[in-house]
Formats: C-alpha cells, structure tokens, sequence
C-alpha cells in the first residue's frame, strides 16, 4: 500500500547550475527547505515568494552566489560569517517598516551557527526577530577543508582533529544548538535530516508559519567531509536518525516537558546499531580499532536521549 | 521656525536622526555614546519618531542589522564609538562595498589598551580605509548639521557610500551648547525620501546582494568604491552649498581662520579646532603670524584645499589626536601624500597631543607654535611631536 506523503510543490528557488559536490547534503537542504517555505508563505500571505533569505558565509553561500551568477531565486543577501541572524533581523525590521508582508529565512552552517555565529544567534531570537533559521549541520567547517566545530561529533575525523597515537579523533561531544535555540522559548524548534526529507519539509513549514522566531537544525553530510560516496547522502542521513544519533523532535515555547519526537521507536530500543550509521562513512574509520570510544560515544548518545526525557537502547 | 535647544552633543546627534526620519535604528550602548540609542529610544517611545529600533546584542550585530535594513531598502542609522566602531570594523568595508548609504554618528573615544573613555580620534581613524565618509564636527551644531548632510552625500546617486560624523567624546558628547533644530518640513525638502533604486530585497523582483568576487571581477567592484568616493568631493561641496541655501550655516572641507598672510598654520580637526581659533587671536595680538584651519571633511581627502592651504604659509603643523604606530599621525601623513609632488611647498611638521582626553593647553600650543618657528629659521627639528608627554612618568 502506498504510503501517503506531503504534496512538495514544484516551484523552485534553488536553480541547478550551482557549484556544490556532487552528493552535497546542504544543496539538497536549499532546495527543499526554500520549497517548504514558498508553501508557507502562500499558506499565510498569499504570495509563495514572499521571503527573503540572508546567508551567512560558508560552503553554501559560496557555491550559489558567484558573481555574475546567482543559484537563487529568491531576494538573497550574503553579509558575513557570523552575523545571518542579524543581518535577518535588520532586513525584518526594514520589511515591517515598508510593510512588505513575508518572512524572512536566515541560513548559516554549523561554523556559521554553533561557533561564530551563536551570539547573534541568541540576540536575534530573544529580540523575537519574525525570522526562520535555519541550520544546516554538516558537523564540520567545510568551506575552509574540514576542521572541527563544536557541531563536530565524538570520535569524528577532521583535518584540526585527527586521530593519533594520542587522539582518537574529536574528544568533545557534540554542541545541540535546538537546545540552545529552545532555552530562549521562542515559539518553534525542530531537528531534522534528509534522510527524511518529508519530516524536514513538514518542520520548514511550520517554522514558517508560526508568528515570530522559529530554529530548524538539518543534518546535511558532507561528502567530501565525512568521507562519503556521493550516493549514499541520503541513505546515510537516515541511518542518523534509524540508529538514534540524531534525534528528531520539536520543542514549542521552550517546553522541555512535552517535547515531540518523531520517528523515536515505541519501546525506546532503536533497531540498528551506531555501527552501521559510522561504518559509512571515512571520518569514524579508525573508530573500528577502538571499540571503547564507540562505546563512549553511544554513552553519549543515550545522555542526550535521558536529557531529551526518553531511556533508549543502542544496541 | 527653527527651535533653539540647549542640549549635549549626543543629544543632537539623536536629534539629526529624528530628522532624517531612518526607518530603521539598530545601536547598543557603548560610553560617551549612550545617551544617542537612548534618546532615539524615547523619541521612538513617544512616538516622535516612526522607526524600528532593534536593540542589538553588540555593536558586531548593530552594523549588520544596518547592512540589512538598508540592503532591504530603506534609510538606516546607527551611533558608536571606539571598541564598539572597532568591533565593526569587518562589516564597515561591507557596508561600504554593498554600497549602502548607512550613516552612523560616532562620539570619538581612544581605543585600548590601556581601557580609556576620554577623547581622541584613533576610533575613526582607524577605519579610514573601510570606504566610509568622514566627517569631524567642531561642535554640537556641527554633529547635528553634518549628521543631516552625511545622509544626503551617502545617498546621493553618483555617490552611494556609507558615511560617519564623528564628535570628540565628552569635550562634546557630553557638553550642552546651544543648538539650533532646524524646520522638519525644510529637513524634509532637503533630504526627500530615500528611494534606492540599486540594492533591496523585493521578493517581486528578486536579486543577489553580496556575492563571491572571483579575481576576475574582485579589482573592479573595489574600483567602484574608490570612483565613488572621488564623486563624493565633488557632491559634499554641493551639499554644502544646498545646506547653506536652506539652513544658513556654511560648511567648508577646510574651514580657514586668519590664514591668508599666515607663516604658520596649524591645522586640526574637531573641537580642537575651536580653541585654536581663541590660541590665533592671542598670538596675533602678540604680533605673531599664525593661522588655524579646520578638517570638516577627512574622507575623501581634501586634496585641493590642502594644496591651496599649504601655498600660504611656510610651516604646515598638523595637530591630531591620533597615531599611526611606525609613522606619526595619519592626517600628516595624509597630508604629506596631498603635497608631494607640489614645486613649493611648506615645512610640514606633526603633533600628536590629546590623546585619551588628555586637556591640550594653551602651554601646549605655544610649544607647537615654538617648534614650528625653530623650523621656519632653519633649525633641524623632528617630523612628529609628541606635546604634553608626561616624561617623569615614562
């Protein structure tokens, strides 16, 4: 029996002919996250193009904006690395000034989010900026050649965590910056991967359509990051979630208690093992010589599960 | 008619923004400059003035905020000062670069270290390079005045740049003086409504702002910046004339003070510029032949009015509250570039005084006065002065 899905609206924002890699997790995030959008602001305005987007620094906004070319076919600004949200928040501003209806959609990566970008980050939610961000989470700094973020898991290559004689890769566990964003108990907080792109679409919208700041943190691998081959994007964005390393939930109003999750397993005990999510991929290889740091880093997971109120198995 | 008010300098400078009527505000509050984000905020709290006020988290976030408002489309002010304009730094070159006429009134305050709220340029002369217009307001009537023109030359078609009006912390953010509000509906007239025709973000008409500049493209898009401030000389003398017809007050790039039969000239910015005038007096009734002039306009360099300075007199001193470590002060410097290939030109000789709020005398100026003399008679004496050291502390 088939399975009923979202409808996914053919307009689109996001033009072939940009630069990304072959297999670029982020590239897909653009293309479904500006399609959801356009949905909500027909929804809501009556107008499907009546947002903006401002676009921190990073692989994204590079691959779609060189001059004299432009992937996008929305009103697009790109200012800096740190400041996507307040840059969002000047162009809100102006817009209700103008009386220009719409919403405006910030995107930054996880450099560009978690890191540099976090303080204006916080400014713009707690000012309730009416503004969607939007963070694409490839758990590394990409655009500069894979150096860690805060955004990067345990046990994960990259070029500034290598593992060593005396390192078995990142050391720190990852930064949940949805946890972040709902501690400011702006109305909407999802997660969400790719590898379910109709429960990403379905969350971009409702991001869009509340009144006021919402914050949608995607997993989007990298394939030149993770060591991935390009046709396994998808596939391995949905062992994340299969596997419980990447929880999917949303948080209204900074309630803590009554968190939603989405596909979470009834009896807590998630199916396939961690294993299979990182024998995909290159950046946890030397992982597989050092079973103790898998066993720290499924620790890790089942804290953040506990934390997120649900007791789970990882087998 | 126009109102006269007592009223500090950051007050006038609150007031000018009330009267370019900015759609958009976004400040934080930093010292001596405060008092402006918090008048904005009453006037916006009265209703006396229809913007959206967005109290940032930084001054990082005030100038982005400013990027997009007026990236969006519409007139956009900020005010700073020294840390808080040096936290901008990054996104002052974008601003300009975008080509976004944003203006910012900044009470010009040292930067650290050591940690210093008291007077000197080095805030604004340090972001000389990021393609913003400069100006230097003698004093409070002067911040609002220039306030006011700095919008109409940042929004002049042929020009499109950002601009700052910079007044000396405390000696004028702080100090009440008489000020002259001028008729909103001339202030009107005068600036018109900010319509851009080249950057906003219109869903209607989609486009992309703050793109990658490959090297192919990266050269011309800076050449643009570099032709617009040229236009820029040409466009503040304009408005100058503009804001005399309609205001009667006249402003000059170089403002001079008992120049024309003068030996030496001492040339400043700021309000220093009002206690040479006073220092000229006393040392012409001494039967000295001194002159002052006065810096309105730092950026673009006023090329001209320098050349034409330095033919009447025979010692240029440069006075500046300001230090290019490794050179001296970058107004003599500047001003060295303006007249290096003129075939007669003045001993120019540089006084780094004031800096940190440090009072700069009377004592201090005969020293000046003394120094350049030396060198008029042929004595050897250095290029960059220290005056007012305090070498028993050293």
């Amino acid at each position: 029996m088939a399975v009923r899905k979202p409808p996914i609206t053919t307009r689109e924002y996001w033009a072939p002919g940009h630069a990304a890699c072959a297999g670029c997790g982020p590239a897909i995030v653009m293309k479904l996250a500006t399609k959801a959008f356009s949905e909500a602001m027909e929804e809501k305005y009556g107008d499907p193009n009546a947002f903006a987007i401002a676009h921190a620094t990073g692989c994204m906004e590079v691959v779609s904006g060189v001059f004299p070319y432009t992937a996008w076919k929305a009103p697009w600004i790109h200012v800096a690395f740190e400041n996507a949200a307040a840059v969002a928040s000047g162009v809100e501003a102006a817009w209700k000034k103008l009386g220009r209806k719409g919403k405006i959609l910030a995107i930054g990566g996880d450099g560009g989010t978690a890191d540099i970008g976090l303080q204006a980050l916080s400014g713009m939610l707690e000012r309730r900026h009416n503004v969607v961000y939007l963070m694409y989470d490839n758990e590394a700094y990409m655009n500069t050649g894979i150096q860690r973020s805060s955004s990067t898991p345990y046990g994960a290559w990259t070029t500034t965590s290598p593992p060593g004689k005396y390192s078995i890769g990142e050391d720190k566990p990852k930064k949940w910056v949805a946890l972040i964003a709902a501690a400011h108990q702006i109305p909407y907080v999802a997660t969400a991967s790719i590898g379910d792109p109709h429960d990403f679409y379905r969350k971009m919208k409702k991001a869009a359509s509340v009144d006021g700041p919402a914050f949608v943190q995607v997993l989007a691998p990298c394939v030149p990051g993770w060591r991935t081959p390009p046709e396994k994007t998808v596939e391995v964005a949905r062992l994340a979630i299969e596997t419980g390393i990447w929880p999917l939930f949303e948080i209204e109003n900074g309630d803590f208690h009554n968190i939603k999750f989405q596909r979470f397993p009834k009896d807590g005990k998630f199916k396939k093992p961690i294993e299979d999510y990182l024998r995909l991929q290159g950046r946890f290889k030397h992982l597989f010589k050092r079973p103790e740091a898998i066993q720290e880093l499924k620790n890790q997971i089942k804290e953040l599960w506990r934390i997120l109120g649900k007791e789970v198995e990882l087998p | 008619m126009p109102m006269r008010k007592v009223m500090k300098g950051n007050e006038a400078a609150a007031w000018a923004a009330k009267l370019a009527k900015p759609k958009v505000v976004a400040a934080f509050p930093i010292t001596p400059s405060t008092l402006v984000p918090e008048k904005i905020s009453e006037f916006v709290a009265d209703g006396e003035m229809d913007a959206e006020f967005i109290k940032v988290e930084s001054e990082h976030s005030a100038i982005s905020a400013c990027v997009g408002a007026s990236a969006a489309g519409v007139r956009t002010f900020t005010a700073t000062a020294s840390q808080g304009l040096a936290l901008m730094h990054e996104i002052l070159f974008i601003a300009a670069g975008m080509r976004l006429p944003i203006v910012m009134a900044i009470g010009n305050r040292a930067l650290s270290a050591p940690i210093n709220i008291w007077n000197d340029w080095q805030d604004t002369i340090s972001e000389r390079d990021t393609g913003w217009i400069q100006f230097y307001a003698e004093n409070n009537q002067e911040a609002l005045d220039l306030i006011l023109i700095a919008f109409k030359v940042a929004e002049d078609e042929r020009v499109l740049l950002p601009a700052m009006v910079g007044f000396d912390a405390f000696i004028l953010t702080h100090t009440v003086e008489p000020v002259e509000i001028p008729d909103q509906e001339v202030v009107d007239e005068f600036l018109g409504e900010y319509v851009p025709k080249h950057a906003y973000l219109d869903p209607a008409r989609p486009i992309t702002q703050g793109a990658l500049g490959f090297p192919a493209h990266y050269m011309e898009a800076r050449y643009t910046v570099w032709e617009a401030m040229e236009n820029a000389r040409k466009v503040i003398k304009e408005v100058f004339d503009e804001f005399e017809k309609k205001f009667g007050r006249r402003y000059h790039m170089i403002e001079e003070y008992k120049t024309d039969d003068a030996e030496i000239i001492l040339l400043t910015m700021g309000s220093l510029a009002g206690t040479l005038k006073e220092f000229v007096d006393k040392k012409r009734e001494e039967g000295v032949k001194i002159g002052a002039a006065k810096m309105t306009v730092y950026r673009p360099f006023p090329i001209e009015e320098i050349k034409a300075l330095a033919k009447k007199t025979k010692v240029l001193a440069i006075l500046e509250k300001d230090i290019s470590f490794g050179i001296g002060g970058a107004v003599f410097a500047d001003t060295s570039r303006a007249l290096i290939n003129e075939k007669e030109k003045p001993i120019v000789l540089d006084f780094i005084l004031g800096l940190g709020g440090r009072d700069v005398t009377f004592e201090n100026l005969e020293e000046v006065v003394e120094i350049s003399k030396k060198a008029l008679e042929g004595e050897k004496v250095e290029e960059v002065n220290w005056i007012g050291l305090r070498k028993e502390i050293l």
